[in-house]
């Protein structure tokens, strides 16, 4: 045993030194602060770089440079800073340069509930960038998983050359659980793939079969340009309709073709649940401690608790609307995953939602009303 | 006295003018759609300023003998 | 053309999309020949740009180069740099693009002075966007959003980078193309911040707007305008109105960002605090 009490901001920190970031590139704001600080203060003792840039369009952009010298990389915001990265989360989006953006969630909208949990940006992980694009968005309940889960989340971007969002809340960050070292310590780590054929043959977004490029690190004597603008498996940028349509085909492709790997959760009791409740991050905790209470009073209730919320777990949701009375979905928003939900329920069962958007954590009593209601 | 040779790459001249009207001994005139031809290189003093600012870089200054 | 072309241009890439007479062309044909000068090593130089017609230029040369986002090109740059040190690095930006949209990263990569060249091409005009004006435009010179004439004040952009503290700050022309790749040679060769605004041409969205017909002309305008700032030394205020100043113009001391990081890293790692 080797036990440590910490916040989960330092586990996230902590996770992606472990993961292999080399470079963090940030900009302060609450509640997601404390990332940037442990990496300025432990980054510099592994040979690593911090940098504390303007703002955070200038710390997004500093990753992504960072990131194509080979370096794994990552930066933290909230709510306000995270709408700045927007942009050019996009341009590692189109330019499939991983990275890995920890946001914080606070209660918006605007500047709004600095020091307090919500949980409503998941729609604006997804889409806040214009255009279509991929994205993976992974969501921790614990402080261990904020360790554990960054490790996943560089490994993701490594794994298919693309930005991961960590999206944790004001109660993940702040809160202090022990985490055991000794069972955090053989997490696999992945690197990036390197090109294996000469700078005269290589072009950097053939993309293999598998869809993902293989970028070379810059300096590295593989030549090559990186560009927004829509490009040609040489990375140029071009207007040809159907090499337009084959790399926005492929940059959705390769995470569309590997849910499997990409998508994971935790599921409980839904063998004969009457009633399923859907929550994330720290609503997860209040949902996983009703149903508790409901079982114990014998209500078949189970928990279904997406980790990865996008690509989001449609199949999953679909097979649990079938046997179901209800779902219920808590989260400190108006209903943002909800409505992906009842999307993928497509009318097979009743999906309500527990929404709390007054600052406050969403507790097992309200939970627990809103099953009592339907069962 | 050294010979120049120069050349200009017709297929990328934009007919801009700016080696025509820059180049001190009138080396260049232009061909009914603007771009420049070689009227008279045998004036050209080498001074490669026609080559230092051609914005296409179609225009080679060389040494002849 | 010549061996610096030879070498430094993607010969695929070309003809490029500027517009005829355009100065983005020879500002880019001047930064070849400093590179070949400079004989760097094409596989450890990486080049950065924003967006703007100007940069475009990273298309057309054969580095490891980097086309971001609108105003955003320092901030990458700043990125690669400090990532790996080792790497020479160059950015091309429009006057827009580094001086409105881009101001803030343009101060604070100059108070950083980490070890970057900036080339700054400026036209006085958003060009791609078809001759808006830009903090550049001089005051009274027409634009699309400035039909009656510009109404605010202009920028001197030189003087803004060397109050931010870049150590090396230069401005040359379009016309004194020989000089500007002197300019980018010595910018390159400072340990620092460099910065050198390239006065350029933009004959479609600028000239045309305000009484010059053709990029002859405004290079023309240069030479006229354009004064060395050892031959200013010598000028009076009468002599030196309506002209600008050419060459480099200041040069200061001071650590390098990158470099002072690397020490930091040794004094933490011996277990400094
Ligand atoms: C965020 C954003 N805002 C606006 C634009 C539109 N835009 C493209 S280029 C440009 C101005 C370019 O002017 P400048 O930087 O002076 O370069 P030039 O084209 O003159 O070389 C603008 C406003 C954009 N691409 N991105
Ligand atoms: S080298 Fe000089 S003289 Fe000769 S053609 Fe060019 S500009 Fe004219
Ligand atoms: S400068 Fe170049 S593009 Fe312009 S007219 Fe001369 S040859 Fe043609
Ligand atoms: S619009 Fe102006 S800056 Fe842009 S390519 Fe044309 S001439 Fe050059």
């Amino acid at each position: 045993m080797n036990k440590k009490v910490m916040q989960g901001n330092e586990a996230c920190a902590h996770g992606a030194l472990a993961a292999g970031v080399r470079f963090f590139g940030g900009y302060p704001i609450t509640p997601s602060t404390e990332v940037a600080e442990v990496m300025a203060k432990e980054l510099p003792k592994v040979g690593g770089k911090f940098i504390q840039m303007e703002d955070e369009i200038a710390s997004m952009a500093a990753v992504i440079g960072a990131s194509l010298t080979g370096k794994k990389v990552l930066t933290a915001t909230s709510g306000p800073g995270f709408s700045l990265k927007q942009e050019n989360l996009g341009y590692a989006c189109l330019t499939e340069v991983p990275c890995v953006v920890v946001n914080v969630q606070r209660g918006g909208p605007s500047t709004g509930l600095p020091t307090s949990p919500a949980q409503s940006d998941v729609m604006q992980a997804k889409w806040g960038t214009h255009g279509d694009h991929p994205i993976i968005v992974i969501s921790p309940s614990t402080v261990k998983e904020c360790y554990t889960l960054t490790v996943r989340a560089v490994n993701l971007a490594e794994k298919y050359m693309t930005p991961v969002v960590f999206l944790m809340d004001e109660v993940i960050g702040h809160l202090r659980e022990p985490i055991d070292f000794d069972e955090v310590k053989d997490l696999e780590v992945v690197d990036r793939k390197k090109p294996d054929v000469s700078p005269e043959e290589y072009v950097s977004y053939a993309a293999g079969e598998d869809g993902i490029p293989v970028l070379a690190p810059f300096g590295t004597g593989y030549r090559y340009h990186v560009t927004g603008l829509t490009h040609d498996e040489q990375g140029f940028s071009t207007m040809a309709p159907p090499v337009v349509a084959r790399m926005n085909q492929r940059l959705m492709d390769k995470i569309d073709n590997n849910l499997d790997d990409i998508i994971t959760f935790e599921s409980e009791n839904l063998e004969d649940a009457d009633v399923v409740l859907v929550a994330y991050g720290s609503s997860a905790r209040s949902a996983k401690e009703a149903m508790r209470w409901l079982n114990a009073a014998d209500q078949n209730v189970g928990l279904f608790r997406p980790i990865t919320i996008w690509p989001f777990p449609e199949k999953e949701i679909r097979k649990i609307a079938g046997n179901v009375k209800a779902i219920v979905v808590p989260e400190m928003n108006m209903g943002q995953l909800k409505l992906e939900i009842e999307r993928a329920a497509a009318g097979l069962t009743k999906v309500i939602g527990v929404n709390k958007v007054d600052g406050e954590p969403i507790t097992p009593e309200e939970i627990i009303n809103a099953v009592k209601g339907v069962l | 006295m050294k010979k120049y040779q120069v050349k200009v790459n017709e297929k990328r001249c934009k007919a801009c003018g700016i080696c025509i009207g820059l180049c001190p001994k009138e080396v260049f005139g232009e061909d009914y759609l603007g771009k420049a031809v070689v009227k008279d290189d045998g004036k050209c003093t080498g001074c490669k300023i026609c080559e230092l600012h051609c914005p296409d870089y179609c225009v080679e200054v060389g040494e002849t003998a | 053309m010549n061996s610096a072309y030879e070498k430094y241009f993607r010969q695929d890439r070309l003809p490029h999309i500027w517009c005829p007479g355009c100065g983005n062309g020879i500002v880019l044909s001047a930064f070849a020949r400093a590179m070949e000068e400079l004989n760097i090593d094409q596989d450890k130089t990486v080049v950065v740009s924003g967006i703007g017609c100007s940069s475009r230029a990273t298309t057309y040369v054969d580095f490891n180069t980097l086309h971001t986002t609108h105003g955003r090109a320092l901030a990458f740059a700043t990125g690669v740099k400090l990532a790996n040190p080792e790497l020479n690095v160059f950015v091309f930006m429009g006057d827009g693009d580094s001086s409105a949209i881009g101001g803030n990263h343009l101060i604070h990569a100059s108070r950083r002075n980490i070890d970057i060249t900036a080339i700054i091409i400026d036209n006085n005009i958003y060009g791609m966007t078809g001759g808006q004006y830009s903090p550049l435009t001089p005051t009274g010179k027409k634009a699309t959003t400035a039909p009656y004439g510009m109404v605010e004040r202009n920028f001197d952009l030189c003087e803004l980078v060397k109050g931010a503290g870049a150590t090396f700050v230069a401005r040359g022309t379009v016309y004194h193309a020989k000089q500007l790749t002197d300019l980018i040679v010595a910018g390159a060769k400072n340990k620092g911040f460099s910065v050198i605004e390239a006065v350029s041409q933009c004959p479609i969205s600028y000239g045309r707007r305000n009484k010059m017909k053709n990029a002859l002309e405004m290079i023309n305008w240069q030479k006229e305008h354009a004064v060395n700032v050892k031959a200013a030394q010598k000028m009076n205020p009468e002599q030196l109105k309506d002209k600008f100043l050419i060459g480099e113009l200041y040069r200061a001391e001071a650590p390098e960002y990158t470099a002072e990081y690397d020490k930091l890293i040794e004094r933490v790692q011996k277990g400094g605090k």
